[in-house]
């Protein structure tokens, strides 16, 4: 409540700061405008900006704040025989608190002692909502009243309103370095939890998969393997199938919509291929669930060979046909990026349209071509959601693309779904796999691009 | 070297006309023709094949999923005994919202098929109606508490084995051990129909329910409530940043190792598999920060992760396109770089940004496999009403129901998938608008 109204009276301040702002620069310029160093809707702007800006900081860092300093104060509240108990009792002890002060009854009828202490969290929350509520109206209003004060015709109201933008266009493009920091030190501080729990070696060279770990400590026979070469091969295989599938299909129609398709067909034909990328992947993994697998099996069956129905062929095909707009569009880039001069002394030698394509255009975009392929293979291991719904989860090691295979992703995937506690083996090694994962495809994008750049250099 | 000397030699010895003439290079050249319409027959194949895959596909869900839109109903004469539903009789909303008007439909179908004798035939009479068919009857009492004590002609929902009967998806002659519905299930069905009180309706319920384990009483109102959030949540994020960053990356950024990081960086991101982001939500944001599972909060900010370097790229490209002469000309007359960005090159570039920001949507409508991560995936029946609330997106809640076995939820899905397409095809139909409208070229 007081958080909606807070956010209402910040731009409710903002707003009146601007047109304070402004109508104060016009009244201090006297009639002339001109002496005014800014346009006075730059003066609006930085009454707005002193007016908004300081308490929204605020008004951030006390909700990043505000939870834990009022569970501290909770906690210091409580008896010793409650607090003084190892890690994981303690966070069990926050969450019944803050269940508690939600008003969820967790069944057994609760210690008076966390009753009490779930009253004084509820009323230490909401008196640091109040003083929030009071602190940010202050500042912003001390902040929009100095700002106020501070107009004067001499004031560079403009250079001092676009040193924040340039510093919000910075912070901005830092996001996406932030965001891969986020990712490679999530993946690695997980991943090494699991490999402090299971030994790297065995998990790369392992070749048993069965991530059932124990719930009892004296439970019998489920201690967990995690030898991960029948996902790795499980990944390759299914990544194999889906490149024979797109790779042919996919150059030979780059190749025909940029070299021999006419204006019209092209314009016709080429939808065709991007509805296909625009299809989202559960689409395809229901496709390849309730159409492609039980076709292909019957097709198996009727040629007498066993087809698993979650066979690695069925997913393969399927993940192909996704990937085929992927490499066509890749292709096409590059083909076209080969000059028209290489093909006409082709055509002056009289080579036919073919030739010409085979012996001088292909070889000529061939780096291109090897990247577009790398940057698909990189897509199939990274897709999930086909082989999650139409691949299988038992992890056996073979090349039989009628047998049923497991990857990479479906393990991470059905790993993570559902409640799990989060500090086994079992849920941490989605993480080792994840990390695998991300290298793998990681190196294949960079040096996919690296080749891209070389070769747009080599024909600009 | 030698290889051409020789065929030189070759040349030269043999007469100049006979290597263009006579049956051999007929032979030759026809062979010549040959392959290159069979290389062009092979490229017309791969696009002919792709475009099959793609009528195969689309026809398959197409002709799944079609019947989900319509849903069986019957028609019922319920007698709204006033003794039965409000004995006090003081017409309290919650005294009618708790009536049992179970026992209504029982004794409307037992006057109805007066061969049902038994308790076991009485109930399969009843299992033709959803199992949701007496809350309905709750809440007309309390929408209308006047209808107490009246008789009134009922449209109800049929269950979904009958719906799927009615439907043709199970088959009548089989052994009745082998279907969902028995003998004396089909011959009230077919008393019902010849009365004209059973037939196919639009179905609402699809399209204004959350989810159920009932598929009559599922729908997809939930999901699309839940990807809406996700998606606001999403954008809201994504566009500020994406355009700060691809303006600050185009326009005003040194040209140095820094900035060639940061370059780097976005291209890569953009390849990274997206189920790596839901392992990055999952461990940052839930478990550093703490914020709530299954939350369209959470999954937006995921998605916006992931929406970024799309839109990063697609923003610079169209800034890419703005001529210089256009920032000189402004600066020439004494604007600031931020003036120039935000009142030339930014509005030029307009159409290219939205277009890269619609294709970044729809990519993040469609994603299903990080929501997964940060349990979006879970079975929630209330429509959710806020940005915390837990919440499923409707690509997740295709892949539930993909998982049910039930003939009724494949038609659910399949209908799913076609909602979820007809969305995909509204926004890609808006970019490739906006692309013709405002196309320029400079």
């Amino acid at each position: 409540m007081q958080l909606t109204v807070l956010l209402l009276v910040l731009a409710a301040l903002t707003a009146a700061g601007y047109l304070l702002g402004r109508s104060t620069a016009v009244c201090r310029a006297r009639g002339r405008l001109a002496a005014l160093h800014s346009v006075p809707a730059y003066h609006g702007l930085y009454v707005a900006l002193w007016a908004g800006l300081p308490a929204f900081l605020l008004f951030l860092v006390w909700m990043a704040a505000q939870g834990w300093i009022v569970m501290q104060l909770t906690l210091a509240a409580l008896p010793d025989r409650l607090t003084g108990v190892d890690a994981q009792a303690l966070s069990l002890l926050k969450a019944d608190i803050l269940n508690l002060a939600a008003g969820i009854n967790t069944g057994r009828r609760p210690d008076p002692a966390l009753l009490e202490a779930a009253a004084r969290h509820n009323r230490l929350m909401d008196l640091g909502q109040w003083m929030l509520l009071a602190l940010g109206a202050a500042t912003a209003t001390a902040g929009l009243l100095a700002a106020r004060s501070r107009i004067t015709t001499a004031l560079r109201a403009r250079n001092k309103v676009e040193r924040v933008a340039n510093v919000f266009l910075v912070v901005c493009s830092l996001v996406a370095i932030l965001t891969t920091v986020g990712i490679v030190l999530s993946l690695l501080f997980e991943a090494m939890r699991f490999f402090a729990a299971y030994p790297p070696l065995d998990f790369l060279f392992g070749l048993h998969w069965s991530p059932q770990t124990a719930i009892r400590a004296d439970q019998v026979g489920s201690s967990g393997s995690f030898g991960a070469i029948p996902l790795f091969a499980g990944t390759l295989l299914i990544t194999a199938i889906a490149m024979l599938v797109a790779a042919p299909i996919g150059l030979l129609s780059a190749i025909y919509l940029s070299e021999y398709a006419s204006r019209r067909v092209r314009a016709t034909l080429k939808p065709v291929l991007e509805i296909l990328a625009g299809i989202p992947t559960v689409v395809y993994g229901f496709f390849a669930a309730l159409t492609m697998a039980p076709f292909v099996r019957e097709v198996g069956t009727a040629l007498g060979l066993s087809v698993s129905s979650e066979s690695a062929l069925a997913a393969g095909v399927v993940m192909g046909v996704m990937i085929i707009p992927f490499v066509s569009s890749l292709s096409d880039d590059v083909i076209n990026a080969v000059p028209q001069s290489l093909r006409d002394g082709s055509y002056g030698l009289g080579a036919t349209k073919s030739e010409t394509i085979k012996q001088v255009v292909i070889p000529a975009a061939l780096p291109g071509v090897v990247a577009a392929v790398m940057l698909a293979v990189s897509r199939a291991i990274g897709e999930t959601m086909i082989v999650t719904m139409a691949a299988g989860l038992s992890a056996n090691l073979t090349a039989n693309p009628l047998q049923s295979v497991t990857t990479v992703t479906t393990q991470i995937a059905t790993l993570l779904v559902g409640d799990q506690e989060f500090d086994s083996p079992k849920t941490l090694s989605a993480f080792g796999l994840g990390l695998v994962l991300f290298i793998v495809t990681l190196a294949l994008n960079v040096a996919a691009l690296r080749v891209v750049q070389k070769y747009r250099e080599k024909y600009d | 070297m030698t290889d051409i000397a020789e065929r030189h030699a070759a040349i030269t010895t043999t007469a100049p006309n006979a290597r263009w003439h006579g049956a051999a290079f007929e032979a030759r050249l026809r062979r010549r023709y040959a392959a290159e319409r069979r290389f062009r027959l092979a490229g017309l194949a791969a696009v002919a094949l792709a475009a099959l895959v793609l009528v195969l596909l689309l026809g398959s869900i197409a002709g799944k999923g079609w019947t989900a839109f319509q849903q069986t109903q019957i028609l019922l004469e319920i007698d709204f005994d006033a003794a039965e539903i409000d004995p006090q009789g003081t017409r309290d909303p919650a005294v009618l919202a708790k009536a049992n008007t179970m026992k209504l439909i029982r004794d409307t179908l037992a006057a109805q098929f007066p061969e049902a004798t038994t308790r076991a035939e009485r109930r399969q009479l009843s299992d033709l109606l959803s199992s949701g068919a007496p809350f309905e009857l709750n809440r007309m009492l309390v929408a209308d508490p006047s209808l107490v004590g009246s008789k009134q002609a009922v449209w109800l929902t049929a269950s979904a084995n009958v719906d799927q009967f009615i439907k043709g998806h199970i088959p009548r002659d089989v052994p009745a051990a082998e279907r969902k519905v028995n003998d004396l299930q089909i011959r009230a069905i077919d008393a019902l129909t010849a009365k004209g009180a059973l037939t196919k309706a639009f179905n609402t319920t699809l399209f204004t329910a959350g989810d159920s384990r009932y598929p009559e009483q599922a729908g997809i109102g939930g999901a699309i409530v839940g990807s809406l959030l996700t998606l606001v949540v999403c954008l809201g994020l994504s566009v500020p940043i994406g355009v700060a960053a691809a303006v600050y990356l185009e326009e005003f950024a040194p040209k140095n190792r820094w900035t060639d990081v940061i370059e780097v960086n976005i291209n890569n991101l953009a390849a990274v598999p997206s189920i790596i982001f839901g392992l990055l939500g999952l461990a940052v944001f839930l478990n550093v920060f703490g914020m709530p599972r299954s939350a369209p909060l959470v999954g937006g900010f995921v998605l916006a992760l992931m929406t970024l370097p799309v839109i990063i790229i697609a923003s610079r490209v169209a800034m890419k396109a703005v001529p210089p002469s256009i920032r000189e000309a402004a600066l020439g007359i004494g604007a600031s770089r931020l003036q120039v960005v935000l009142h030339h090159v930014l509005p030029l570039a307009m159409p290219g940004i939205l277009t890269g920001i619609i294709i970044g949507t729809a990519r993040a409508l469609g994603e299903t496999a990080p929501l997964l991560m940060i349990g979006m995936i879970a079975f929630i029946v209330d429509i959710p009403q806020g940005f915390t609330d837990s919440a499923t997106v409707l690509p997740v809640q295709i892949f539930m129901w993909a998982d049910s076995p039930e003939r009724a939820f494949v038609e659910r899905t399949s209908a799913a998938i076609l909602v979820l397409l007809g969305f995909l095809i509204l926004m890609n139909g808006l970019a490739v608008f906006l692309r013709k409208k405002f196309e320029r070229r400079w």
